[in-house]
Order: structure tokens, then C-alpha cells, then sequence
């Protein structure tokens, strides 16, 4: 499930912020903007595919660096989101 | 205000190369043309004529004969200066402020540019000793080119005269694209062209048989941060300002033509319009243009202003469409790649000069480099109050408020708006600390970059260069000062007064002149204190003070509208011309070399699917798109039409 996830945010970022472009090295752990991968539009866009593919709604205090700015960040966000849905 | 072009050296017929030169840039001058040759070297000239308009004609001779120049420009201060020199006992043959330069390098040699206040370049052939010198004025509003070819030397107001020149070729400089992609311009001398090179500003060259030099004669400079203020009253400060403001722009108001204004409905041309008015007998006539979009739009300022003034005003509207349509000639005119489509709307501006029947208009251009008023400065200011308190969930809301036109930022916490702006990463000692966020973000764009022009820049770093081009009391300086150096030295001549200014109002045969820029008063407010420009976060806080008289409350009260046009959006959806198709498409891209085809493709889907693309992607659509133009009208590679029709 958490790989599923990491491929299809991976993919999305691969896709719409790097142009298909993988010869970038994107490690799980490196930052998205300190990389030049999204600026402030961009966290934008990842919001709006994370709740149009994964079905749930990022609040505006969960749009944070701690939550968003890695792969492996959005990957454990968007897991404890799903998990706390399915336990609710 | 002209176009000229010229040689060094012996040239087999150089008539008839000087009339295919001078050809290339006859917009620059429709009134008429002049050509003059010796064996050792030869000038060409365009006029538009503005002073002297029966007497002025170029290249002109001294009495002697040993002397000839061709100018381009204006000299403001040609009155005084000619009185001077008829003190002396010289006697002139014309009233035009060319033959004031000759006569004063006849008193001074090449020093006499110290004696000019004015928007100038020139050559002057020197017969008696066998030499052609060249000049460009302090803040780099007239342009002048060069190339080499052997021993020959061939000069001119715009790349595309020399390009007729025999062995020059078009050819794209991947460093100077790189400094595009970075820093918005490349580090003159370098231009986009390959082994052709611009003269700095306030630079002179002297060529003569054997050898080349060139030296600045003049410097912008800002006092030691730990120096003791030149400036201490701001009342009298603000008097010293609107004094030399209103002398600055009456001495640019001489003219045997009518002058004209552009209003953008902004702090800075509403000074020079309001100015001008009380100094136009016959009424001042106004200038702007309009945007469809509400974002970009300040149509209801223009008007205000317009009304207070009195002024017969004029507007072009600048719609859907109209970017596209006009984008590729623009880049004809710039010569170079460009991020922002901010030019196209300015040529057509002067286009709507041209119709009206001016030739000159003043514009309110350099009043945010003199006196502080871009947002990058009060960014550097927030960037470094937030890194007193790096874990304030507060203070980066500032950035917020810089930027109220920024969709993207309307919904960011502090965290993201912090990570950003950089605030957590440039050192704070770093001497681009305050264009780090801009120079990172643009160079994002080098994403599209193909495998070989990778190669070829591997290990080059233009931020780098541009650092190590700072003076060495450059560290001295307060940083507001520090970051003003930045925008007036580099990005004011290197895209500011070039790619929006002197090229896009002479593709029109439109001279702008601006009173912001004339010397004394560029002097006069670097030595202000920091504080007096930017006051806390109320940008040209002296200009306001010491004209706030001479505008309604509400313009003088406005926050810094930053100019800008539709980017990507001007070139997607519904009627897009088929030379964009074309410029961004597989086979093109493919040819030109420079970006990757598939990112490209991906990039024109994104922004036609989503046209509220962030910055990254606007400049990168708008860059490539440029580069692609630039490729196609000067190189002819690439397979693209790039006819507007």
C-alpha cells in the first residue's frame, strides 16, 4: 500500500514538476523546494492531485513542509490520512 | 535619438557596407541617412531627428575635418555646455548638441564624457590620430555592440547591422543563455550572440591601429554602511530630491518636437507626467496601455491622473491575442531569449506614439532601482527579519502581504512561505542575499535543458560569475544598498532599459527619456540612508515626501503595482498562432538543440491545460518559446514560422 502510494506521488512528481525528466535523482528524503522541484503553485497542484487521487481533503494547516515537502513525507501523510479515515 | 553603425579598420567597399548596416537599423532612425568612410574607417547613421532638425544631420565633421562623429541620443545639458564652450571662443555652425560633443573632445580628448548629462552613444572617428572612440552613457540606456573580425572592428546600435558585416554570424552563446536562465540578462559584455559583445555602461573603448581598450569613466557608487549619513533632515533631503527631479526632467523636456509622457498610472510616471505637464506650453500628451485581465490592468489609475493633469490622453489595449501576435517581432527587436512577455505590450505602446505623430516621451523608468521601490528589497528585509526568529509562525506572513497578487502564496502556511523565500537557506553574508529566491527559482527553469547544452555549461555557475564581478566595496555597503547595486548595475541595462526600453520603443522610432536616471540625482540618492528609501516596508518613502503636492492622495499613497503582462496564458487556448505549435514542437526543438523536446511538449500541454501556471513554468514556456524565435529570425535553425500573420 505505502509503495503504491510513493510510486503514484513519485510519478505525479516525475510527470508535472520534473517533465518526465528522470534523470533528476529524486531520493525519498530530498526536499521538493530546496531541489527546485515545486515553488508556492506548485504545493498547489500536489494538494489538488493528493485529494483527487487519493479521496481526502488536505486541510489548510496540514499544507506544510513537514507534511509535503519529500516523497517519504507525503507518503506517511497521506497513509496516517487514509488510515485515519478507514479507522473512522 | 538614431541608430548608428560603423568600422575600424579597411574595409573593401565600405560605403556599401555601412548603407546595408545602417539599413538593418533604419527604424531607429526614419528621418534620413549619412554615411562617411576614410581608409582607415567608416560611419553610418539613421536619424531621428529632435533637435536641430534643419542643421543636424550625421555623421558630422568638425571645421577641420579631423573629427566626425555619429551619435545616438541625446546630450540634456547641450545648452550650458555650448555656452561654455562659446566663452571659450568656439564657434558653432549648428544648433544641435552633436556638434556640442565634437568641440568638447576637441577641448578634452575622451574625458569629455564626464562633462555630458545624458542618454548617449557614440562613435568618433579621430583623425589626427588615427583612432575611433567609442562611448556609452552612465546608467546604459543607448546601446552599442561590437564584434571583432581580425583586425577589423565593426560597431553598431543593434546586433542585426552587424550581422551584415562580412564573417559575422549569429550564433546562440549557451553562457549567456545559462545567465538568462538565471539572472534575466546576460553580464555585459557577453550578449546572446556568440563572439559579439555590448560596451558596459559608462564605459569608453578607444580602438587604433594595433590595440583595443576599454575603461569605465564613470561608477555607481554607496557609502560604507559604518560612514557617518551625508543625509541626516529629511525634509531637506526631500527638497534636494525635488529639486533635482524637477531640473532632471526639465532639461529633458528640451526638444525641437513635442515630448510626451507614459502614465502607467504608478507613483513613478505620475511624478514625471505631473512634472512635464507644468512644462509642455502646449499641453502634455499621455500614454498607457491597457490589459483585459483585472490582475494586470490599471486603467482607473491612468485615468485619474490623466484628469488631475489635464493631459490629452491616449491608450492601447492590450487584449487576448495581442501578446502572440506581436512576440515574435518583439524578440526581433530584443535580440535576445526573454522570460516575461512584459516587452510586447510596451511595443505596442510605442507603436501608439508613433500613430499619434510624437517622437519622444518620458517615462518614469529607474525610480525603483534609484529609490528602492521593488519588492525584492523589502523580501531581502523580511527574509532577514524572519531569520532573527526562524521558528515564528507569524513574521513570514509578511511575505503575504509583499505578494497580494500571487495566487500561490493566498493559501500557504508560514512553514511553506518561509521555506520559499529562501529565509532558512542563504547565507547572511552572502552578497546575492537579496536576489538568491529569484536567481534559484529562475535557474529551475534550466530543467528543460537538453543533455548537450548541459554538457556544454557543466560546472559553470552564472550566479557565481556575477558575484565575483561585484566592486570590492561592494561588502562595504549597507545590504538595501547592496541589493539596489544589483538591480541598477545589472538587470536596469541588461533587461530593464534594453529588452523594455530603448528596443522596444525604437522598433517604433520612439525615444524614451528618463528623468529618474539622469546622473546628479542617481548620485544624489545613493548617498541617502537606506531608511529614507525604504521605510520599513513603504518603498520610495523621499520620492513620496518630496512630491507629494504634484498627485491625487490616492496615487500617491499606492503600494508598488509591479509591471507585468500575461505570461504562458498569451500563447494557449483558443486561436493559438500556429507559430507557437510550431517554435515548441518536436522537429523544432529537436533542431535548435538547446532544450529537450519531450519536456518541452510537456511543459505546452501543462500550461495549455492549466494556464495559471506558476512562476517556474511561466518563465520556462515564455523562455523557451523566445529562445526558439531567437533561433529561427537570427540563425535561421528550427523549422518554425515565426511570422505573426
Amino acid at each position: 500500500m505505502t509503495d503504491t502510494i510513493r510510486d503514484a506521488v513519485k510519478a505525479f512528481v516525475i510527470e508535472n514538476f520534473l517533465f518526465g525528466d528522470t534523470t533528476h535523482a529524486l531520493a525519498d528524503t530530498d526536499s521538493l523546494i530546496e531541489n527546485g522541484i515545486i515553488d508556492s503553485t506548485g504545493v498547489l497542484e500536489l494538494v489538488a492531485f493528493i485529494e483527487d487521487h487519493c479521496r481526502i481533503t488536505v486541510a489548510d494547516a496540514d499544507i506544510v513542509p513537514a507534511n509535503l515537502d519529500s516523497l517519504a513525507r507525503i507518503t506517511a501523510f497521506i497513509s496516517a490520512k487514509t488510515a485515519s479515515l478507514v479507522a473512522a | 535619438m538614431c541608430g548608428f553603425s560603423g568600422y575600424f579598420g579597411t574595409v573593401r567597399d565600405g560605403r556599401a557596407l555601412l548603407e546595408r548596416m545602417t539599413a538593418a537599423i533604419a527604424h531607429r532612425g526614419p528621418d534620413e541617412q549619412g554615411f562617411f568612410t576614410t581608409k582607415a574607417a567608416g560611419l553610418g547613421h539613421a536619424r531621428l531627428s529632435i533637435i536641430d532638425l534643419g542643421d543636424g544631420q550625421q555623421p558630422m565633421s568638425d571645421a577641420t575635418g579631423d573629427l566626425t562623429i555619429a551619435f545616438n541620443g541625446e546630450i540634456f545639458n547641450y545648452v550650458e555646455l555650448r555656452e561654455q564652450l562659446r566663452a571659450k571662443g568656439r564657434h558653432f555652425r549648428t544648433a544641435s548638441d552633436t556638434e556640442v560633443i565634437l568641440h568638447l573632445y576637441d577641448e578634452m580628448g575622451e574625458d569629455c564624457v564626464s562633462a555630458l548629462n545624458g542618454d548617449f552613444a557614440f562613435a568618433l572617428w579621430d583623425g589626427r590620430r588615427r583612432r575611433m572612440v567609442l562611448a556609452r552613457d552612465r546608467m546604459g540606456v543607448r546601446p552599442l555592440f561590437y564584434t571583432r573580425q581580425g583586425e577589423r572592428l565593426y560597431f553598431a546600435s543593434e546586433v542585426k547591422a552587424l550581422l551584415q558585416a562580412p564573417g559575422v554570424a549569429a550564433e546562440i552563446d549557451p553562457v549567456a543563455l545559462d545567465q538568462i536562465f538565471t539572472l534575466w540578462a546576460p553580464i555585459a559584455p557577453r550578449t546572446a550572440f556568440r563572439n559579439i559583445y555590448e560596451l558596459e555602461p559608462a564605459s569608453l573603448m578607444i580602438v587604433q591601429e594595433g590595440s583595443v581598450s576599454t575603461r569605465p569613466y564613470w561608477s555607481l557608487e554607496y557609502p560604507d554602511r559604518e560612514a557617518p549619513p551625508r543625509h541626516r533632515d529629511e525634509r531637506a533631503a526631500a527638497e534636494e530630491l525635488r529639486a533635482l527631479l524637477t531640473e532632471a526632467t526639465r532639461i529633458r523636456m528640451r526638444a525641437d518636437v513635442p515630448v510626451g509622457a507614459y502614465l502607467s498610472g504608478g507613483l513613478d510616471s505620475s511624478i514625471t507626467s505631473a512634472l512635464a505637464a507644468g512644462m509642455a506650453p502646449g499641453g502634455l500628451r499621455t500614454f498607457s496601455v491597457t490589459f483585459d485581465s483585472a490582475e494586470h490592468d490599471e486603467s482607473p489609475f491612468q485615468l485619474e491622473m490623466a484628469r488631475a493633469l489635464g493631459t490629452h490622453h491616449s491608450a492601447v489595449a492590450c487584449g487576448e491575442g495581442d501578446i502572440a501576435a506581436v512576440f515574435p517581432d518583439v524578440i526581433r527587436f530584443t535580440e535576445r531569449p526573454i522570460l516575461r512577455t512584459a516587452p510586447a505590450p510596451l511595443y505596442k505602446l510605442s507603436s501608439l506614439v508613433r500613430e499619434a505623430g510624437l517622437k519622444v516621451v518620458l517615462t518614469g523608468e529607474g525610480a525603483d532601482e534609484v529609490f528602492a521601490g521593488y519588492d525584492i528589497f523589502k523580501e531581502a528585509r523580511v527574509r532577514r527579519f524572519c531569520r532573527r526568529q526562524p521558528g515564528s509562525r507569524i513574521r513570514p506572513h509578511l511575505f503575504r502581504k509583499l505578494y497580494p497578487y500571487l495566487p500561490g502564496l493566498r493559501q500557504q502556511s508560514a512553514e511553506y512561505l518561509f521555506s520559499f523565500f529562501g529565509a532558512s537557506g542563504a547565507a547572511l553574508d552572502d552578497p546575492l542575499f537579496s536576489h538568491r529566491p529569484r536567481f534559484d527559482g529562475t535557474a529551475a527553469t534550466k530543467l528543460f535543458y537538453s543533455g548537450d547544452l548541459r554538457a556544454t555549461l557543466s560546472g559553470y555557475d552564472a550566479a557565481e560569475e556575477l558575484a565575483a564581478r561585484l566592486p570590492e566595496a561592494f561588502a562595504r555597503w549597507h545590504p538595501l544598498h547592496q541589493a539596489q547595486y544589483l538591480e541598477a548595475r545589472f538587470l536596469l541595462p541588461g533587461y530593464i532599459l534594453s529588452s523594455q526600453g530603448d528596443r522596444m520603443a525604437m522598433a517604433h522610432g520612439i525615444e524614451g527619456r528618463f528623468p529618474f536616471l539622469d546622473h546628479h540625482l542617481v548620485e544624489f540618492a545613493a548617498g541617502l540612508p537606506p531608511e529614507m528609501k525604504l521605510k520599513g516596508l513603504v518603498e520610495k518613502h523621499i520620492l513620496r515626501e518630496a512630491t507629494k503636492d504634484l498627485l491625487p492622495a490616492a496615487i500617491g499613497r499606492r503600494t508598488k503595482q509591479p509591471y507585468r503582462a500575461p505570461d504562458s496564458q498569451s500563447f494557449v487556448g483558443p486561436g493559438t498562432r500556429d507559430y507557437v505549435q510550431s517554435a515548441l514542437g518536436d522537429a523544432a526543438v529537436s533542431a535548435g538543440g538547446l532544450f529537450n523536446p519531450k519536456a518541452v511538449a510537456k511543459l505546452h500541454e501543462k500550461c495549455s491545460r492549466q494556464p495559471a501556471s506558476g512562476f517556474r513554468d511561466n518563465a520556462a514556456f515564455v523562455g523557451i518559446l523566445s529562445t526558439q524565435l531567437w533561433l529561427t529570425t537570427f540563425t535561421g535553425t528550427g523549422i518554425c514560422n515565426a511570422k505573426a500573420a
